[in-house]
């Protein structure tokens, strides 16, 4: 088995994010890490919009970013830690539109390690060095210079381990130009690890260490070292250093301690200062809880500074330090505002706030103030005694806030994240669709949804109005070539035509010079100021001065098809010849003398819009019945002779040559294509060679039932192509590359571009009698996304088997929250005891400000009903007593003819490690209403937490713990039918097919079971030879199973055909029952067929086909947002071809992170049978040299081989 | 072996413990090496962003707490270790 490992969706989770002028543009840009992805993002100071600038997968794990800029320069660099072993430096180059490697150093092996620095970055805030960490001891610390051709230099690492510590935080001191310092914030283990009474361990203080780099000595010493509050776990960089020119300084130097509930002010030798992290006052909260700091940032304006700090809540504190100097006076703290919990901040000098949170969509917000004088509580160092370190192992009284919604912040711009998905299905539900969606939970808490995704861009229809007639086409035109905005509309009829303008209304006009009572072939601004219409009689010239220049057609014969641009106009007649008009230089219209006659009706033409600076376009395009295109040739000295023919599979119905920029092919000037739809709905795309006019590289593409109509637009000032067909479809240029997507949009008669005023980069389209303006601004998307808010974190969901119920039916449950009924008798309890409840906390939106945390063992859960076509919710079921649901199954039971029935797994007061619960509970409910109600039959305890249920021959069968067991339907209870308890952990998945049960195992891989009727029994006959920590599985046949695990692989494992046959034809279950077991577990083992590390937790697995008659392909998800599928290859020559080109690009093409791609894919267990198709995608962006030389080793041209990695995506996916 | 080479053979591996540490001997005790085990799986758990999101999400907190509490733990794993013999 082969398979091809293609991404459809990149990862969207933002796990670090930091600011810089990367570009060395006046301009502040954003880098974003997606684990294993990097995107550089550039924020509309005007709209307030962010546009990605690159997006580059790096084939590692990004661990730690950092951005620093050397003294005295306008460019900042891009630091990364991550996996590989190495420190890597980047550079973004505008020019090429790409990260460079600078610098990188090999320290150590690869791997996310214990002693393997790559953890923490800490950059001296000068730009003279930094620091790269690893969770324990070793600390490198590397030299930032320049040599004198201003290039950055790195020197050879310095050492600061310090053995048995484990390191929380690392950040860099700012000392202005003294020699630079690093903080961290260290533990030491030796003593505990020694001490049996556990005393040491209780009081192993927590260092706060100052490193300091001496220059002249090129040495790192250890220069101060203080314990502090043993629950720190953030540090925060304070300004310092004095200015040379002024002597002031900026800032009292040091750092900020963030502990649990406090911030702390600490420099070597300074006084400290102390206040209280301000918390929320929530009747239902848990006051014993401490409250962390996560993210922080810190934002330096002209003589002044301040920082943000966010709370584990989501609450931003602003945070102030006044100082004399370096002696500082107070530090202060007070609430700012609430947005969602960050994985990183940035504040932008422009006045925007970057927020990359950790789940769900990332927000841009624009500082309206920055809370200078408000009324919220100011909590200041120098209000308590001491500031506030009178008693430092005491905590200080505790100070409150009351969230309010934004105040000081105002959203701006939001991109969607698909973080985290937590399940997913593939169905098609959609009405007037042919391929599948991809329907994903997503979210965590009350920030959760369920999303629709459609492979489609999406549209935005600005006006939809209503017509007299139906008609079948429509133009738009400017009146004067230099204008910006088109003037008339004009839309063709059977028997006329009718002219609108655009102005502050739409409406009609007579004098416009154009032919009313005809249809209209063609309409073209030509020239500097005329306007040219076709129509089946004849051409109209209109001039400028609105006379009208005739040319007739002979009587008798009519104009066909009709092709036009700036200069140059050809028509072709019923008789099958073609005439051909240029402009001369006085503006007047010249038929060429002679006619081409073609032989065959000509049923469709184009030529190309005419090049900068040139009289023509060289060719001409036309399209026959007897199925074929000819290339004829426009120029001077050959006009109208044939120079190529390509033959069709059936009768043309469109043609389009446009000149479009795609850097696969070339990525210096636009390329000449030339598009052919077909009448049966096929599109084929060619190559036209501008020097001799061959056709070459042909690629087709299935477009939709209906005859293909190709039109040319403009998207973003590059041309582009509208291709009509049963659906519509957009082939534009992106980030240099050529991109083909549908539009989810109704579907088309015919469009154009349009613009106006109001919407200047539009088009136009006409659906029966429906004329629509809409456009497209989500460029380079691939996927629409419609989503449902939730209100916990949803587990999984399932769909009912009955073809007329769509209705999706969810479990969701999330761990320290109260669930509303608990929330309830809470509140009512509060009330009754005459304790004042805050309403005022309580109405807030809990979208936006979260719940209040409850304490470990507290669960919120509902089930939720669905209805996904209409995006709604139908009914929710709370569940009451602490329950939390982990499973769900529709089973119809064979003892109650066949009813299908909605069995939830439920566990009370569940606590997670080491998992337990007072008691689980399968909840069996009827379903009403037709589905749209459920009615809840009975429960049955159960001893353990059931997380896999499964319909199994009229009965249930369910994973309890480490049982697997199969229930049957009683009137009170579920009637336990038989038992297996030989997992070795936990069974997580279920899957099945005849009598065969999967099992999937949370530490020991998949194992095969077989349920024997006769003799009741339910026996385990094979396993896997390896541990695997299964999250989700799917059965590709009755042998072989794909599987997830949560390190982020995935693979395939068959059972010997001959094993499972035995297996079948045993009738008893005995054989198996007394075979001896292998290696302490099941008598057989499978055997590992593909493997592949993905890099992202898989969390669902599906065998589906993507595309209308495409082969079976198995998509999966991904916790941080990936999508992807794995394709089957077909033949010995595809595998063949495909390995050796990955071999190939592999040594070509070096991972930004450094790390080996080989490795990569094989992470924990060496990558088999798989090839990564993201690499081999990798190939359209290599220099052409390379190109060349790789597609040389493959006896194949650069346009094969691009054409061949397109079809395999297109053919399977549909992407 | 020569008594010497064996001398120089030990220092290099006492050397080579120093240096990694996590490295297992022959007279490695069970408290030690769940030790050593813990701390490199929670470290994994930290250098991994996508475990520690899943772990975040399971127990409904923030990743920041998560990491934070991974790394608290390192200290004493397994707790305290086991009483010496006096011998």
């Amino acid at each position: 088995m082969h398979l091809y490992n293609l991404t459809l969706q990149t990862p969207t989770a933002s796990l670090q994010a930091i600011v810089g002028n990367f570009s060395g543009a006046r301009q502040q840009e954003i880098i974003i890490s997606h684990g294993t992805r990097l995107q550089l993002l550039r924020p509309d100071i005007q709209t307030g919009k962010l546009s990605t600038i690159i997006a580059t997968d790096v084939f590692g794990s990004i661990r730690t970013l950092a951005s620093f800029r050397l003294t005295g320069g306008t460019k900042d660099y891009a630091i990364v830690g991550s996996d590989s072993g190495r420190i890597v430096i980047l550079d973004y180059d505008p020019r090429t539109s790409s990260f460079v490697k600078v610098h990188q150093e090999t320290f150590g092996k690869s791997g996310a390690r214990r002693i393997v620095p790559g953890q923490y970055l800490a950059t001296d805030p000068k730009g003279r060095a930094v620091m790269i960490a690893a969770v324990e001891k070793s600390k490198l610390v590397y030299i930032l210079n320049r040599d004198p051709a201003a290039n950055l230099t790195i020197s050879s690492p310095l050492e600061a381990h310090r053995s048995s510590s484990i390191v929380h935080h690392i950040v860099g001191v700012d000392v202005g130009f003294e020699n630079p310092m690093f903080a961290a914030l260290e533990v030491d283990y030796t003593e505990s690890d020694q001490d049996p009474t556990g005393e040491a361990a209780s009081k192993a203080g927590k260092m706060l260490t100052y490193y300091e780099l001496d220059l002249g000595l090129n040495h790192v010493v250890r220069k101060w070292s203080e314990p502090t509050d043993p629950k720190a776990n953030f540090l925060v960089q304070v300004p310092g250093g004095q200015l040379a020119s002024s002597e002031r300084f900026d800032g009292p130097s040091g750092v900020l301690v963030c502990t649990e509930d406090h911030i702390i002010y600490r420099n070597a030798d300074a006084p400290q200062h102390r206040v209280p992290i301000p918390r929320r006052k929530h009747p239902l909260g848990d006051s014993g809880r401490g409250i962390i700091i996560i993210a922080a940032v810190m934002h330096k304006m002209k003589g002044a500074f301040f920082f943000l700090l966010q709370s584990e809540e989501g609450d931003l504190y602003k945070v102030t330090i006044e100082h004399e100097d370096e002696e500082v006076k107070a530090l202060k703290i007070k609430y700012f505002d609430t947005v969602p919990v960050a994985s990183g901040l940035c504040i932008l000098k422009s006045g925007f706030l970057f927020v990359a949170s950790e789940f769900g969509n990332q927000q841009l917000y624009q500082f309206q103030k920055l809370g200078d004088d408000d009324d919220e509580k100011e909590f200041s160092s120098r209000d308590y005694p001491a500031h506030g370190m009178a008693q430092p192992h005491q905590p200080l009284p505790r100070a409150h806030f009351r969230p309010r919604p934004l105040e000081n912040l105002a959203l701006a711009d939001e991109i969607e994240s698909l973080n985290p998905i937590l399940d997913a299905k593939v169905l098609n539900l959609l009405p007037n669709s042919d391929s599948p969606q991809i329907f994903t939970l997503n979210g965590r808490g009350s920030r959760s949804m369920l999303r629709t995704l459609r492979h489609g861009l999406e549209v935005e229809e600005t006006v939809s109005s209503d017509l007299p007639g139906i008609p079948n086409a429509v133009w738009t035109v400017k009146v004067r070539s230099d204008e910006t905005y088109d003037s008339y509309i004009i839309l063709s009829f059977v028997n006329g035509t009718l002219v609108l303008s655009i102005g502050e209304n739409i409406e009609e006009v007579q004098d416009t010079g154009f032919l009313s009572s005809a249809p209209t072939l063609a309409v073209q601004q030509i020239g500097d100021d005329a306007l040219l219409q076709v129509h089946p009689q004849g051409i109209r010239h209109v001039l400028a001065d609105r006379r009208v220049n005739e040319w007739r057609v002979p009587s008798g014969k009519s104009i066909v098809a009709a092709t036009t641009n700036k200069r140059q106009v050809v028509v072709a007649l019923n008789s099958a010849e073609l005439v051909y008009f240029e402009l001369d230089l006085d503006g007047q219209l010249n038929e060429y003398q002679d006619r081409k006659a073609m032989g065959s009706t000509v049923l469709a033409m184009s030529i190309g819009e005419v090049p900068e600076g040139r009289q023509r376009t060289a060719y001409l395009a036309v399209g026959c019945e007897d199925q074929t295109v000819r290339i004829i040739s426009l120029d001077p000295d050959s006009t109208l002779e044939t120079i190529s023919l390509q033959a069709l599979t059936s009768p043309p119905s469109s043609i389009c040559i446009v000149d479009m920029l795609d850097a696969g092919i070339n990525r210096n000037q636009p390329t000449m294509f030339v598009n052919i739809g077909l009448q049966t709905g096929v599109l084929l795309r060619t190559v036209l060679d501008p020097v001799n006019g061959q056709l070459t590289d042909t690629r087709t593409r299935f477009l939709g039932t209906r005859p293909v109509r190709l039109i040319r637009v403009q998207i973003k000032s590059q041309p582009a192509i509208l291709a009509l067909s049963s659906r519509t479809w957009l082939n534009y240029t992106h980030q240099n590359l050529m991109h083909f997507t549908p539009l989810i949009f109704d579907t088309l008669d015919y469009a154009w571009g349009f613009s106006a005023e109001l919407c200047p980069e539009g088009l136009i389209g006409i659906t029966g009698n429906v004329l629509r303006i809409f456009q497209i601004s989500k460029l380079g998307t691939k996927l629409k996304q419609d989503s449902l808010q939730l209100s916990y974190t949803p587990r999984k969901f399932t769909t009912h088997p009955d073809p007329g119920n769509n209705y999706f039916y969810l479990i969701e449950s999330d761990h320290r929250v109260l669930g509303e009924v608990a929330a309830g008798t809470k509140l009512q309890e509060l009330r009754s005891q005459k304790k004042t409840v805050d309403e005022a906390v309580l109405e807030l939106p809990s979208e936006q400000f979260g719940r209040p945390k409850a304490p470990a063992g507290t669960w919120g859960s509902c089930i939720r009903i669905v209805d996904p076509i209409e995006n709604k919710t139908v009914r929710v079921v709370h569940l009451d007593n602490n329950e939390a649901a982990f499973s769900l199954a529709v089973v119809p039971f064979e003892a109650r003819e066949n009813e299908l029935h909605l069995v939830v797994g439920t566990a009370q007061d569940t606590l997670l490690s080491p998992r337990s619960c007072t008691s689980g509970f399968l909840r069996v409910y009827k379903f009403t209403d037709d589905g749209a109600d459920l009615e809840l039959l009975h429960k049955t305890e159960l001893d353990d937490v059931p997380l896999a249920l499964l319909a199994f021959q009229g009965r249930l069968v369910a994973g309890v713990g480490k049982a697997l067991r199969i229930y049957d339907i009683g009137k009170k209870k579920m009637l336990r039918k038989v038992e297996n308890k030989t997992f070795g952990s936990a069974v997580v998945t279920l899957n099945t097919q005849g009598s065969r049960i999967l099992v999937g195992d949370m530490q020991e891989s998949v194992y095969f079971a077989v349920y024997k009727a006769p003799e009741n029994r339910l026996l385990v006959f094979a396993d896997d030879g390896q541990p695997r920590w299964i999250t989700c599985s799917t059965m590709v046949d009755y042998t072989t199973v794909a599987a997830g695990d949560r390190f982020g692989n995935i693979f395939v494992n068959r059972l010997d055909p001959k094993v499972s046959d035995q297996v079948d034809d045993d009738p008893t279950g005995a054989g198996i029952l007394h075979e001896k077991g292998l290696f302490m577990g099941a008598p057989h083992k499978t055997q590992l067929l593909a493997h592949i590390h993905i890099g992202d937790l898989i969390t669902s697995i599906h065998k589906v086909s993507m595309v209308a008659g495409g082969r079976e392909v198995l998509l999966y998800t991904c916790l941080h947002g990936t999508i992807g599928v794995l394709v089957p290859l077909a033949s010995k020559e595809d595998v063949d071809f495909i390995s050796t080109l990955e071999q190939h690009i592999r040594t070509e093409q070096t991972s930004l992170v450094g790390r080996d791609h080989l490795a990569w894919r094989g992470y924990y267990v060496p990558v088999k049978g798989v090839v990564d198709g993201d690499l081999c995608e990798t190939f359209a962006r290599l220099p052409p040299a390379k190109q060349s030389a790789i597609a040389g080793e493959l006896d194949r041209t650069v346009g094969e081989v691009l054409k061949k990695l397109e079809q395999l995506r297109v053919t399977t996916s549909g992407f | 072996m020569s008594s010497e080479l064996r001398y120089t053979a030990n220092t290099q591996l006492e050397h080579l413990h120093a240096r990694y540490t996590g490295t297992g001997h022959a007279d490695l005790s069970k408290y030690e090496w769940m030790t050593h085990q813990h701390r490199d799986t929670l470290s994994s758990i930290v250098g991994h962003p996508s475990l520690t999101s899943y772990l975040s999400i399971a127990d409904g907190e923030a990743t920041g707490r998560i990491r934070f509490e991974m790394t608290e733990r390192m200290l004493q794993p397994c707790g305290p270790p086991p009483a010496k013999d006096d011998d």
